[in-house]
């Protein structure tokens, strides 16, 4: 298939003797938003860790826009446009908001190892960087020490940092995860907002958001993929409802 | 100024100020030997503070750089700048070779291995025919800087010694504020999330590690003229640990700590000479008293109640 992004074939992780991802074949289209649900312990964010080769796989294989990218180091996928987020929040807590997402903006200079220049060659992204900061409604707190921010900022804030990178493909890990109502429809929002030219794989606990947002839903238990398919198909899914929906109901 | 906040650059002009002043107050050659100290400190710093790396090895790149610097003066006549030059640079080949194993870890595995490196230096030192073993290299001659300034005289001397602080001191300052240092924090900050954004960490860290350890090259070379003498105590594990409580006790990740450090450690060196074994007894102490009351350093504590960044 031509509009596929990513491709996994076999993707198996064993951690001495415990199968945490079981020969996951996951396919994600072009443009599409793509969920990765299940419930805790599937073997969701061992999923993320391979593909973004935080982890190598003990067997399988992962193609990105068609190239293997199998044992590559997670700065080059990064760099090749797949581009994650972390289920805990991954800010760098002792800089501004503003110098947060400045840091992954000037990574687009390549190898900035220019010791001897001023800050001030930075300037040049901090309107860029400021734009990005509204997007996520932080723009009043350009000058915060990130610390200071509350969790749900946190969140927005890396989803800023990580939109900065401008990547191909995004993988969020429960990017509402924690968060207060209000600030849930604003990332959803956002997320549907800079879908448009993207690639988003995520994991989300949260269903009301897996329904409003994602075209294709893959469902996790014990590391295998079991049911496939958009919102509607999946829910009926008895199996899922016993797996997933049904302990929610228990 | 140079990107420094307010207060940092009222707290620069004092410094600079006393540098001016001192000498003509104290010994100069006693303000020599703080100033190689606050620069070899403020190098170590530069991967603490900015890195968040520990290293336990830095004595090896300061006193291969000294031992190098003494040599080529004695033996074979270099101009006294380039002696330092090549102690820097000699640090600095150091500091990547050692580097390239170390920076592969992090916190009590990154200072062992740094450790076990420079103890491995120490060894080849006290082998090595060049470095004159038990003896060190004597009788170094200053030497003249450029061909024509003579450094016998102690002022001239200073003013030179100075010069290398203070160009040191604003290296590192441009370091730490470059788009480079902006890298660095964020490995410091979150290492992860810096891979994450495409980052190769191990570079950043690796180049951080060379700039530290050219510039401790940098104090040795220096140091080794101003005493004529270069010797394993400079390459010693002690070397080492006291540069560690050197920083600590000045103020961790603080840009004037180092130094303020080195004078205070420098100088209960100098005036408690006389009580022997009490000089390090009372380091002893006082490093404990820092560690428990004041952990932020001198400096530190400073910024801290005063609501700055120093």
């Amino acid at each position: 298939m031509t509009d596929t992004i990513l491709e996994t074939d076999g993707l198996t992780r064993e951690f001495s003797g415990f199968i945490a991802v079981d020969s996951v074949a996951l396919r994600v289209r072009q443009g599409t938003i793509h969920a990765l649900i299940g419930p805790n312990g599937a073997g969701k964010t061992t999923c993320f860790n391979l593909l973004t080769a935080f982890m190598p796989p003990t067997r399988g294989k992962i193609m990105f826009k068609g190239r293997d990218i199998t044992g590559m180091k997670p700065a080059m996928v990064a760099r090749l446009g797949l581009v994650r987020s972390f289920q805990i929040s991954a800010v760098f807590p002792h800089l501004t908001a503003l110098e947060n997402v400045r840091l992954a903006l000037q990574r687009a200079r390549g190898a900035s190892f220019d010791f001897w220049r001023s800050e001030e060659t930075l300037r040049v992204y901090d309107d860029r960087a400021r734009q990005l900061l509204v997007d996520v409604g932080l723009e009043e707190f350009e000058t915060t020490i990130v610390t200071n921010l509350s969790y749900g900022r946190k969140r927005a804030l890396e989803i800023a940092t990580t939109l900065a990178l401008d990547p191909e493909m995004m993988l969020l890990d429960e990017p509402t995860a924690g968060m207060a109502h209000s600030d849930v429809d604003r990332i959803v929002q956002l997320i549907a907002r800079i879908r448009k030219g993207r690639t988003i794989l995520m994991v989300e606990h949260n269903l009301s958001v897996v329904e409003g947002l994602c075209d294709t839903i893959t469902v996790l238990t014990r590391g295998r993929v079991l049911a496939e398919g958009d919102y509607a198909t999946v829910s009926k899914n008895p199996e899922v409802i016993a797996a997933y929906l049904g302990s929610a109901d228990a | 100024m140079f990107g420094f906040s307010r207060a940092q650059t009222i707290a620069f002009l004092v410094m600079v100020a006393l540098i001016v002043v001192c000498p003509f107050i104290l010994y100069p050659v006693f303000l020599m030997r703080v100033l190689c100290i606050a620069l070899f400190a403020c190098a170590f710093n530069l991967m603490i503070g900015y890195v968040g790396l520990l290293s336990f090895g830095h004595a090896a790149f300061f006193g291969m750089g000294s031992y190098v610097a003494a040599w080529t003066i004695k033996f074979w006549h270099v101009d006294a700048s380039i002696a330092i030059v090549l102690g820097g640079a000699t640090g600095a080949f150091l500091g990547l070779c050692l580097g390239y194993l170390a920076i592969r870890r992090s916190g009590i595995y990154f200072a062992m291995i740094t450790l076990a490196l420079a103890q491995m230096v120490y060894f080849f030192c006290l082998e090595a025919p060049f470095t004159g073993g038990e003896d060190g290299i004597q009788q170094v001659p200053r030497g003249k800087l450029f061909g024509f300034i003579d450094l016998s005289n102690d002022m001239t001397m200073y003013c030179l010694v100075a010069s290398v602080f203070l160009g040191g001191f604003l290296l590192i300052h441009r370091i730490i504020h470059s788009p480079f240092g902006q890298v660095l924090k964020g490995i410091r900050e979150n290492e992860p999330r810096a891979t994450s954004l495409g980052y190769r960490t191990d570079d950043y860290k690796l180049i951080a590690f060379v700039l530290s350890s050219m510039l401790a090259g940098v104090a040795g070379g220096t140091k080794a003229l101003v005493f004529g003498i270069a010797t394993l105590t400079d390459v010693h594990y002690a070397t080492s640990g006291e540069v560690v409580l050197t920083t600590l006790l000045g103020g961790l990740g603080t840009v004037f700590g180092p130094a303020m450090g080195a004078l205070v450690i420098v100088t209960m060196e100098n005036y408690l000479a006389q009580f022997g074994a009490w000089v390090t007894v009372t380091q002893g102490v006082i490093f404990i008293v820092c560690v428990l009351a004041f952990r932020r350093g001198i400096v530190g504590e400073i910024g801290g109640r005063l609501k700055i960044n120093l």
